[in-house]
């Protein structure tokens, strides 16, 4: 049964088709990844799902109920959460409370009562508080909780924006380039944290990365996209022998 | 260990403080100390203390520009004036105008109507919000520049109200100082508390990145609203205050450059700093009166200074904003709190040079 | 109500609009390439204002030498304005670039103050714009017949250099995306102080005819059209400046319509461009001519 699926979506800027007929059905419990040239419209998609644009037409569902239209903050209440290809933590803010603010969107009891530390406040802000230290400490960045997240290593920074996506207790991630300026051995760890973090929080992954080695061994699926249009969809072995996905990336006469 | 004993010395040393700062205040307030017009400049200052730190909470911590401070204040200060004014002087001070008649008739205490203040601020403030916060927030700053002109125009116009351009005298005034200074450390306090709970966190988060703060599910127009509103209670209730100081309202003290002097503190004390805005709020406040002289033609030696004449101290005032805000940006302390860590590490590093350059000598 | 006077409304509603129109066109310009509101621009106008007072009445100089004059030296205010306020912030958070927009505004409202004093004063009379021209009972000046003309040139010249020219196409592209637009090797600098030169210019041109109509010359007199004009410039649609100059028109008549129609209310004239505003935003936030503006993630 699909979690995330994408209908026949069309995305237009102005006279420019970002998106055109673009249907994906990502599999519960499973590890998919789309991927395509730069300028493919690989983020747009993203943008799409998590509600940052609506798309000119077509619908998307999540666990069969439409999301189109639905603004960003409501669709992560409802289980979608995401990372961003340029990092977008709160740079000026500690790493505890990066994770906390994830937090927010379960709070319960309203402003003046959390403002008057009443008990049943005080009581959500404690259970808000542990779970984000079991949070830190099973990614390992416990001991940087009071650390501007700024002042983290990229890496470190990168793995912060996946615990914050998964603070929300989402349960489909989108990573948006999760390996970006990574190296080799870094993308090594990568591949085992996301795999980790699937089995033990029971995720869906849907992820854009260009580290092809990454991609291949992990995706259960992969969506190729170029130009706005779905050009390929398999596994890792359909899609590399496929002609018009080497097309796309090497190009025939010009230069993708 | 160290570290134990080190929290237990900054708690007692902000006791002390505590206690010298009330009593200082009580001293001023039972008049062993001072004349009149420093406990005014004093309780003006704490005043601004209030609008300033809500200013900072809807511009330091939500990222929202807002310059509405002067209109919400005026909301306030004529509840505080229209309800309190004792029944029997009202027929002598609505003498152009007869009052509204259902106005005539009502008469609130001090408190009440001061809370209502700060209400009806909020209500405003939600009115405004709704429009202006929901796609493009950077509209705010005119669409608040615009109710605080707005506000003055009805003002002046609503007589049977506001009395209009003759404004409402005879305003009770307040028997002590700690009205003011209590009402003060209410405010901050609660403020405080508010921006160190889980709302506050998600205001700092907006203030980030509000795409960010938008995919961790928060409401980013619900918050917005929600600061802002907040803002505009505590504007109200400063409003309110300066009402029962001054005795008197007309619709003149509420031009909107009045906002700029709250600007001026937030950007002195560091946008998003609560401790700086408090210290800032008294150095502008006192500073403002000290300037006075830069107004007044000023003879040196026999010699007519020719700076010196009406103007100039606004001059000053508005040229210390600029350079605030080009060369110094984080202004006092920047997004940071004032703390005994941070003085001693201050005066640590103060020490150490020295000890460095008398080495090298 | 008298034709006569109906008409003789309805010249003054378009007359001023026009005036909004030839103000909004520069704040429509900086907003679309910074997304800055500009406070000083109001200022701006407000200093032009001062600068014809002492051209024409201190020096004495004739109408047309002190217009040149005029223009000149509110266009180096203007971009004396962006260079010491602005470009050092370039990099800086959005809320430190609007806090210097409000210090310059206020710096300058100050400094009118203190240097000329608050006591208005009065507008030289350019005789050739204030003397009256009579259709049958109906008499305007002319200022009122030339201004709304002047404007839809100007707004020709501007759409012809930001249509036509080559720093043109780069405002234009700056003000699709700023960042990308540097990246390509447009100057933006240059840009930059081609839209103030502009907008001050325009500015300039709107005071000398406003003082024709309002002959009266004041320290804060730039606040309340520097307001309203940037409302135009919203209902218009942000950045676009034939939006601006709709905008200006329909915001002008409004105003003269409420005075017209509804005298009870001429106190409360100050008060539409805010309500429009709050419409605007609420009804169709992009303007009547705005494209919608997308945030990059």
């Amino acid at each position: 049964m699909g979690i995330l699926k994408l209908d026949n979506i069309k995305m237009q800027f102005g006279g420019v088709v970002a998106l055109n007929n673009l249907n994906i059905d990502v599999e519960k419990g499973k590890i998919e990844a789309l991927i395509g040239p730069n300028g493919a419209g690989k983020t747009t998609a993203f943008n799409v799902i998590t509600g940052v644009y609506t798309p000119t037409s077509g619908d998307v569902y999540y666990n069969d109920k439409k999301i189109t239209g639905l603004t960003p903050d409501k669709i992560t209440k409802m289980g979608i959460a995401r990372t961003f290809q340029n990092i977008r933590l709160f740079k000026n803010l500690t790493v505890l409370d990066n994770i906390l603010i994830a937090n927010h969107l379960h709070v319960k009891s309203n402003f003046l009562s959390h403002t008057l530390r009443m008990p049943w406040s005080r009581q959500e802000e404690k259970n808000m508080r542990e779970k984000s230290e079991m949070l830190l400490d099973r990614l390992g960045l416990l001991s940087l909780k009071n650390e501007i997240a700024s002042s983290l290593p990229y890496g470190e920074q990168r793995k912060l924006e996946i615990a914050r996506a998964l603070a929300t207790d989402a349960k489909l991630l989108l990573l948006d380039e999760p390996a970006a300026g990574m190296n080799p051995s870094e993308t090594m760890q990568l591949s085992n944290f996301i795999h980790d973090i699937r089995d033990e929080f029971q995720l869906t992954i849907f992820m854009i990365e260009h580290h092809m080695d990454l991609v291949m061994e992990i995706s259960d699926k992969i969506y190729v996209l170029d130009f706005g249009e779905l050009i390929a969809q398999g596994t890792a072995d359909e899609v590399k022998n496929d002609p018009r996905v080497i097309e796309a990336y090497l190009g025939v006469e010009e230069d993708a | 260990m160290i570290d134990q004993r080190k929290k237990h010395n900054f708690k007692l040393y902000n006791i002390i403080i505590f206690i010298v700062f009330v009593a200082f205040i009580t001293a001023l307030d039972l008049k062993f100390l001072g004349d009149d017009y420093v406990r005014r400049v004093l309780s003006l200052a704490a005043i601004y203390t209030i609008v300033s730190v809500s200013m900072n909470l809807v511009n330091g911590f939500t990222g929202l520009f807002s310059l509405g401070q002067a209109g919400f204040m005026a909301v306030g200060a004529y509840t505080v004036a229209i309800f309190t004014v004792p029944l029997e002087k009202r027929a002598a001070i609505f003498y152009v105008v007869d009052q509204n008649p259902v106005l005539a008739q009502i008469h609130l205490p001090f408190v009440v109507a001061l809370i209502l203040g700060g209400l009806l601020s909020a209500l405003i403030a939600i009115l405004i919000g709704i429009p202006v916060l929901r796609l493009r927030s950077d509209y705010l700053a005119i669409a608040t520049l615009g109710f605080s002109e707005i506000i003055r125009i009805i003002l002046t116009n609503a007589k049977s109200i506001t009395n209009g351009a003759l404004g409402i005298k005879g305003i009770p005034e307040m028997p002590t100082m700690w009205v003011f200074f209590g009402v003060m450390i209410l405010s901050v306090t609660l403020i405080v508390l508010l921006i160190n709970s889980s709302y506050g966190r998600a205001f700092k988060a907006i203030r980030e990145d509000e795409i960010a703060a938008e995919a961790m599910g928060i409401n980013l127009f619900k918050h917005k609203v929600m600061s802002f509103a907040i803002g505009a209670f505590f504007a109200g209730i400063g409003g309110g205050l300066l009402a029962s100081l001054l005795g008197t309202v007309d619709p003149k003290q509420f031009y909107f450059t009045m906002t700029y002097n709250f600007l001026l503190i937030i950007v002195l004390g560091g946008m998003g700093s609560i401790s700086g805005t408090v210290i800032a709020s008294f150095i502008v406040t006192i500073g403002l009166e000290v300037l006075r002289f830069f107004d007044e033609p000023l003879t040196l030696l026999g010699f007519n200074i020719p700076l010196f004449r009406a103007g100039f101290r606004m001059v000053i005032f508005s040229a210390l904003l600029m350079i605030l805000v080009l060369f110094f940006r984080n202004g006092l302390l920047g997004q940071k709190e004032l703390s005994w860590d941070m003085i001693t590490s201050w005066f640590n590093k103060k020490t150490l040079r020295r000890k460095e350059k008398g080495g090298a000598l | 109500m008298t034709f006569e006077i109906f008409m003789q409304q309805l010249a003054n509603g378009i007359s001023i609009g026009s005036l909004y129109a030839l103000i909004a066109i520069g704040y429509t310009m900086v907003y679309g390439i910074l997304r800055l509101i500009n406070f000083a621009h109001g200022d701006i106008f407000m200093m032009a204002s001062y600068f014809m007072v002492f051209s024409m009445v201190n020096f004495g100089l004739p109408w047309y030498v002190s217009m040149v004059i005029v223009i000149i030296a509110t266009i180096l205010l203007g971009v004396l304005v962006e260079k010491t306020a602005y470009k050092p912030l370039r990099n800086a958070p959005r809320m430190s670039i609007m806090i210097s927009a409000i210090g310059v505004s206020f710096l300058l409202e100050n400094l009118a103050t203190y240097l000329f004093t608050g006591v208005p004063k009065g507008f030289p009379d350019i005789a050739i714009l204030t003397q009256a021209i009579s259709f049958g009972n109906i008499s305007f000046s002319v200022a009122t017949l030339v201004t709304p003309i002047i404007t839809l040139i100007l707004l020709y010249v501007v759409q012809f250099i930001t249509n036509k020219t080559k720093i043109g196409m780069a405002m234009r592209a700056s003000s699709i995306d700023f960042e990308t637009a540097r990246l390509m090797g447009i100057n933006i600098n240059r840009v930059i102080s081609t839209t103030f030169v502009i907008g001050s210019g325009l500015a300039a041109v709107g005071a000398i005819l406003w003082g024709s109509k309002y002959p009266s010359v004041m320290p804060l007199m730039g606040v309340m059209p520097g307001l309203k004009c940037f409302i135009a410039a919203v209902l218009g649609g942000i950045g676009n400046t034939t939006g601006a100059v709709l905008g200006g028109f329909i915001l002008g008549m409004a105003e003269i319509m409420l005075v017209t129609f509804l005298p009870s209310l001429t106190g409360y004239r100050d008060a539409i461009a805010f309500i429009i505003l709050i419409v605007v935003l609420l009804v169709k936030p992009t303007g009547l001519l705005g494209e919608k503006v997308t945030d990059k993630v």
